[in-house]
């Protein structure tokens, strides 16, 4: 026997580091995975002591003959049961590597569990009883390796001395896998006769199968290979969250791919705006010099203030994933609903979260079977192709160009419904700016500063149709322009005549409109100048992005006079038109209006005159230290 | 090694580390070691929870396991940890265990909230005895959750602990009684989390659930984290894993340093948890807590 044994991983005292691999053994219900890994255990002396006797004496009390499986099955419940209920991760060594064995169950209602096993998988052990041969479920776990990406499969055929250890029979199951498996574009690594139960094969070739030239259990495990190195990909740094514990601004993230270093110049998808890389931070020490590799989870400050939020990923200028709306994916289905042509998704990319509409169903496949079905729809624990459209945006990679990024998950009503590979993107709405270099002004913000008397801020009024806003915001540019100030109206309508002019009114369209006004009023306020928004920007969550794009500088004020006051006012006739049904997704009489919780400001215009409302929100704009008093120590603000 | 001695009352600064860690520098990334990898791995379960949950804390038992969580999650989040460390106490931990929480629990500016367990009386009378109390802690723990409103819970589970823990996802749904289902679990794959309970539920967050026992001890000692002494040897004998002082007993042992636990872990079969009254009164005892909200 060529195993060595530890209860625990590799972490060893001298610090010594293996190539670890993670297996799952898959195959039909009662073909003998639990008795292979508790064989495999048993084998190895990786058991704890007196878990057998244990066991045993269990099995007595109970009048139950013992068996192998009884191992894993530590459950009170899966004993009662009599199947194994979910992946259990044990870890045991060979000669050359860490294993990490993840103990799959076959029976058809767990298939789920098993995927989630399998998903973590570098190889695995296809299971076969030698009496039964291939079954269904053996087709079926075989197709949804393939569907996973584990191509390193050995297969095991079992039970063989319930077949006299007969040759034959071995050469018959034999051949009939590797052809279905060869079919799916997967060589077996080995196709080893065993007896779980009596050790045949396991970790020794015994007498009872003498005409089997090739390697036992054991060493098949040792000869598989780990995952390849994610650090010679190009870069992906998905992003989880930007901090802002102190005053450092850190973007915070996990490498899925390639490397950086501080000073490396990157662009931030999908938006596709470049930055340099400042320091990498870290804790207790910090900054980290060097590079950092796949696998670790940095936090990362650049050189200039951008706008990036969770699900952006940061790569290396010229080999940035592309940016699509449209992906097609091969997808595995574990929802009790079937997954038909139209339904609404929420689609997972790392931590970039999408709403998503299946487009088209292209094929809907059982796994067992391994024949299209006619019905356009996925069923539960069956995988398909698909075609997605997002609603927002997002930056990924095919599969078989990055395994990390290139992969999805879907959720229907909070919760992992599916998965799936990302085949191919609609690529090309956007060319990957490797040409842009953003021309930093030539002025400094306090240079501004001190000739307009304020610093730069965006004044975002929101609130129903007529209910004041351009009026407000017109009087409140003409008396900061009197002052000396440098205001600048930035109004929806007059915007959506030219900048917007592509955009019409779908929700999607709403967000992408406040997006770019907000970028705009942004690009003003960094320059010193005073934005002043007015847009209904009906939705919370626009609202919410207009203000992690503005950030500091962001000034709600909710223009909050009553419905009535404005539907009676209508100087654009909307009201007029959208009550005679001329005038869709009209903002205003139905409920479509989220009213703000946190403006920094709130005013009733049917309150007050024009003048005492612009006085209120010149107050605040005192308060809130982007309007100088008269006595300001300009070096203060510096 | 950086221990709080309980001869050294409050002051436990003699045993800082004497110098950082010092950072590689060179052209390519270094390479990631086991314990690199796990850190990387529970750095992201952390900062996933804090981005997708509303109001989480982290459970402090005060053992060496949510020792490494503390200082995992002061890496993920540079250096102070932005939610609160709920200690459930239930009043018979050990005189050395108290007086690290207080201690640390300054040092490492944590946002501690110690909430107490209800008495015994109000523990379901038909379990045994060790796990009548340790359900106190699930009791108390439920009312902790009624006064603060947490939506997540992070908790130092680990996988190669008992056999029901190893059924355990990271991201692990409690229903609206804290129960566990372990029959209808989510899917989880591809770092992936079902991050929204249904309302008035919870979630138990498990970033250490990927880590074995020698894990924990290996990285404690890489990374200079502060231990109660109870886990070394003295007169042959220590503790591996801490609990309430009357259902918790010493292992058989001489290892008086963490280098001498790894070893003595390398060669025992012993199960860690063979110290804990509560997992030998019988064969279910373990998972019927677990399926009522124990950790």
């Amino acid at each position: 026997m060529n195993m060595i044994v530890t209860p625990s991983s590799s972490a060893t005292p001298n610090g010594t580091t293996r190539p670890q691999v993670r297996i799952v053994i898959v195959g039909h219900v009662d073909h003998g995975k639990s008795t292979l890994v508790g064989r495999l255990l048993h084998e190895t002396g990786s058991l704890p002591d007196g878990k057998l006797e244990m066991l045993k004496a269990v099995s007595a009390r109970r009048g139950m003959p013992f068996e192998w499986s009884f191992l894993l099955d530590a459950l009170q419940t899966e004993r009662d049961q009599g199947i194994t209920i979910d992946t259990t991760q044990i870890r045991f060594r060979t000669n050359s590597r860490d294993i990490v064995l993840i103990d799959a169950p076959g029976h058809a209602e767990f298939l789920r569990n098993m995927i989630t096993g399998a998903s973590q998988a570098d190889g695995a052990v296809l299971i076969i009883d030698a009496l039964e041969g291939v079954r269904d479920q053996t087709r079926r776990h075989g197709y949804l390796l393939h569907l996973l990406g584990v191509k390193q499969v050995a297969v095991v055929v079992n039970k063989m001395d319930r077949v006299d250890f007969s040759a034959d029979r071995f050469k018959e199951i034999s051949d009939e896998i590797s052809a279905h498996l060869n079919g799916l574009g997967v060589t077996p690594t080995a196709v080893i006769p065993i007896s779980a139960r009596d050790g045949d094969g396991v970790a020794e070739r015994t007498d009872r199968i003498r005409w089997y030239k090739g390697p036992t259990v054991v060493e098949a495990l040792d000869q598989l290979e780990p995952a390849r190195p994610l650090e010679a990909l190009a870069l992906r740094l998905p992003v989880q969250a930007i901090y802002k514990f102190d005053d450092r601004r850190i973007v915070a993230g996990r490498i899925e791919s390639g490397s950086l270093t501080a000073g490396d110049e990157i662009v931030i998808m999908p938006a596709g705006k470049i930055a340099k890389i400042k320091t990498v931070e870290s804790w207790p020490a910090t900054p980290v010099e060097g590079r950092q590799g796949a696998g670790r989870s940095v936090g990362i400050t650049l050189d200039r203030e951008l706008f990036i939020e969770r699900g952006d990923i940061i790569a290396h200028a010229g080999t940035a994933p592309r940016e699509t709306r449209r992906l097609r994916a091969r997808i595995f289905w574990l929802h009790d609903k079937p997954l038909a042509k139209g339904d609404q998704l929420l689609v997972r990319c790392g931590p970039k979260e999408s709403r998503a509409t299946v487009v088209a169903i292209e094929k809907a496949v059982d796994p067992g079977e391994l024949s299209s079905s006619e019905n356009k729809a996925i069923g539960r624990n069956h995988v398909g192709e698909i075609d997605i459209s997002l609603s927002n945006p997002i930056a990924t990679d095919p599969y078989t160009e990055n395994p990390r990024t290139g992969r999805l998950v879907i959720e229907v009503s909070g919760r992992i419904a599916g998965g799936g590979l990302v085949l191919s993107v609609d690529a090309g709405q956007r060319a990957v700016p490797v040409d842009i270099v953003p021309v930093e002004s030539a002025l400094r913000p306090d240079e501004r500063s001190a000739r307009y008397q304020h610093n730069g801020a965006v004044v975002w009024l929101t609130g129903l149709p007529a209910s004041g806003k351009s009026t407000l915001a017109k009087a409140l540019e003409r008396r900061l322009f009197t002052n000396g100030g440098s205001p600048i109206l930035l109004d929806g309508d007059t915007l959506r005549a030219g900048l917007n002019s592509d955009l019409g009114f779908s929700a999607t369209d709403r967000s992408e409109n406040i997006r770019r006004l907000a970028e705009v009023a942004t690009h003003l306020a960094r320059n010193g100048h005073i934005a002043i928004v007015a847009a209904v920007s009906p939705a919370r969550e626009d609202r919410a992005t207009a203000r992690r794009i503005a950030d500091t500088a962001f000034r709600e004020v909710h223009v909050a006079t009553p419905a009535e006051v404005c539907e009676e006012r209508d100087p654009k006739g909307h009201y007029k038109k959208a009550r005679a049904g001329a005038l869709a997704s009209f903002t205003g009489i139905g409920n479509d209006y989220e009213r703000p919780e946190a403006a920094e400001l709130v005013i009733d215009t049917s309150k007050r005159t024009v003048a005492e409302a612009a006085d209120e929100i010149e107050q605040m704009l005192k308060t809130s230290g982007v309007l100088f008093d008269e006595v300001v120590d300009l070096a203060a603000n510096i | 090694m950086h221990l709080l001695r309980t001869d050294s009352g409050a002051d436990g600064r003699d045993f800082r580390p004497a110098v950082s860690e010092q950072i590689p520098v060179g052209l390519t990334a270094p390479s990631m070691d086991h314990l690199d990898q796990l850190e990387a791995q529970s750095i992201y379960i952390f900062r996933e929870a804090f981005a997708r949950l509303k109001k989480i804390a982290l459970l402090w038992s005060l053992g060496k396991d949510s020792n490494v969580m503390i200082w995992l999650a002061r890496k993920a989040f540079f250096g102070k940890m932005p939610f609160p460390a709920l200690h459930v106490d239930t009043g018979k931990k050990f005189p050395e265990m108290y007086r690290f929480r207080d201690h640390y629990g300054k040092e490492w500016e944590l946002d501690l909230r110690v909430e107490p367990c209800p008495p015994i009386d109000a523990v379901d009378p038909t379990l045994p005895p060790a796990a009548r109390s340790a359900a106190r802690k699930t009791e108390g723990l439920k009312m902790a959750l009624a006064k603060y409103g947490f939506d997540g819970l992070i908790a130092g589970i680990r996988r190669d602990e008992e056999a029901t823990r190893a059924k355990e996802r990271v991201f692990s749904p409690r229903g609206l009684e804290g129960n566990w289902d372990v029959r209808d679990q989510p899917p989880e794959f591809w770092d992936h989390f079902n991050a929204s309970p249904p309302q008035g539920a919870h979630l138990r967050i498990h970033p250490i659930l990927h880590w074995t026992e020698a894990d924990i001890w290996a990285y404690t000692k890489r990374e200079n984290i502060p231990i109660i002494p109870l886990y070394l040897s003295k007169d042959g004998k220590r503790y591996r894993s801490l609990g309430d002082q009357d259902i918790t007993n010493p292992v058989n042992s001489t290892a008086s340093t963490i280098d001498e636990i790894l070893i003595e872990l390398e060669q025992t079969k012993v199960p860690e948890r063979a110290g804990r009254a509560l997992d030998h009164e019988t064969e279910d005892a373990f998972e019927r807590l677990r399926v009522a909200g124990y950790l």
